[in-house]
């Protein structure tokens, strides 16, 4: 993996505090390919005014995520879905 | 043993150094980015600009290069709050490139090639505010600053300075940009601290 990003573990403690399971572990559809995987194989570079996760396939922007104080906004215009698994 | 205060060792700041609220002064220069690093050849790279009316003015490297340049020296505040004054850049100003652009639009949106794209009106991007930057402390412009060439525009938040400037979209009407369409304020006038929508 190059040293500009980390992997989509990075999102877990920002996603947690906004949803109430743990979204790393969702499947997520890319808009742009059609891959399939894990927020957490998704590549997020974390140098940058907020969070930008791109697709491990075709690079395109699947999800972003911009804290500020006291909100924070999500785009998931990226994902087509995201897979949660939940108890059953 | 001398008392050594960390108070001391910190960041020194001159009393005359006036930056805009909420930022602090630093030496180095961090490099964001949103993405993967494009490394476009000079001998590929080419700036447009499209007006309203679907009007297409294009240069090459070269053309660029022989248009009359400026040297800038400019503080730049980035809105991840770090400042950093005094930059030196060098490049050839919008007002040069837009001389010849009829248009009747208010608006502009900058794309950079990598997908990137930030609004503003295009009057912040004329009359000496704006350039498109290409040697930064008199070298050329490496690609994790932007290079070959990137926007320059020093009174707004940096992240409308895009980096790998493509071309800029004339436009009637006001269209968001990466940032901008994610929590970020639409102009980013770092003196009103415009970080955020709404502040």
């Amino acid at each position: 993996m190059s040293d500009d990003h980390v992997d989509g573990n990075a999102l877990a403690g920002d996603l947690r505090e906004i949803f109430a399971v743990d979204l790393t572990v969702a499947t997520g559809q890319c808009a742009g390919c059609g891959y399939r995987g894990s927020v957490a194989t998704l590549r997020v570079y974390q140098n940058a005014p907020g969070l930008v996760a791109r697709c491990p396939h075709c690079e395109e922007v699947v999800l972003r995520l911009v804290r500020a104080p006291g909100r924070a906004w999500l785009d998931l215009r990226g994902t087509v879905s995201l897979e949660i698994p939940l108890p059953s | 043993m001398p008392i050594v205060s960390p108070g001391f060792t910190g960041r020194r700041q001159s009393p005359d150094v006036q930056l805009p609220p909420g930022q602090y002064l630093t030496e180095d220069f961090p490099v964001l980015t949103a993405g993967p690093t494009p490394r476009v050849p000079t001998d590929r790279w080419e700036f447009t600009v499209s007006t309203e009316a679907g009007q297409k003015h294009t240069w090459s490297w070269q053309q660029l290069m022989e248009l009359p340049a400026e040297k800038i020296t400019t503080d730049i505040h980035c809105v991840t709050k770090w400042s950093k004054l005094r930059t030196r850049w060098k490049g050839v100003s919008l007002d040069v490139l837009l001389e010849e652009v009829e248009t009747a639009a208010d608006f502009a949106l900058v794309h950079s090639y990598g997908g990137y794209t930030t609004n503003l009106p295009l009057e912040d991007l004329l009359d000496g505010q704006a350039w498109i930057a290409y040697r930064y402390d008199d070298e050329d412009l490496t690609p994790e600053h932007g290079g070959p060439a990137r926007l320059l525009v020093p009174h707004l938040y940096f992240w409308k300075s895009a980096k790998w400037v493509r071309g800029i979209q004339l436009l009637l009407e006001d269209e968001p940009g990466f940032w901008e369409t994610a929590g970020y304020h639409d102009y980013g006038d770092p003196w009103r601290e415009q970080r955020y929508q709404g502040d």
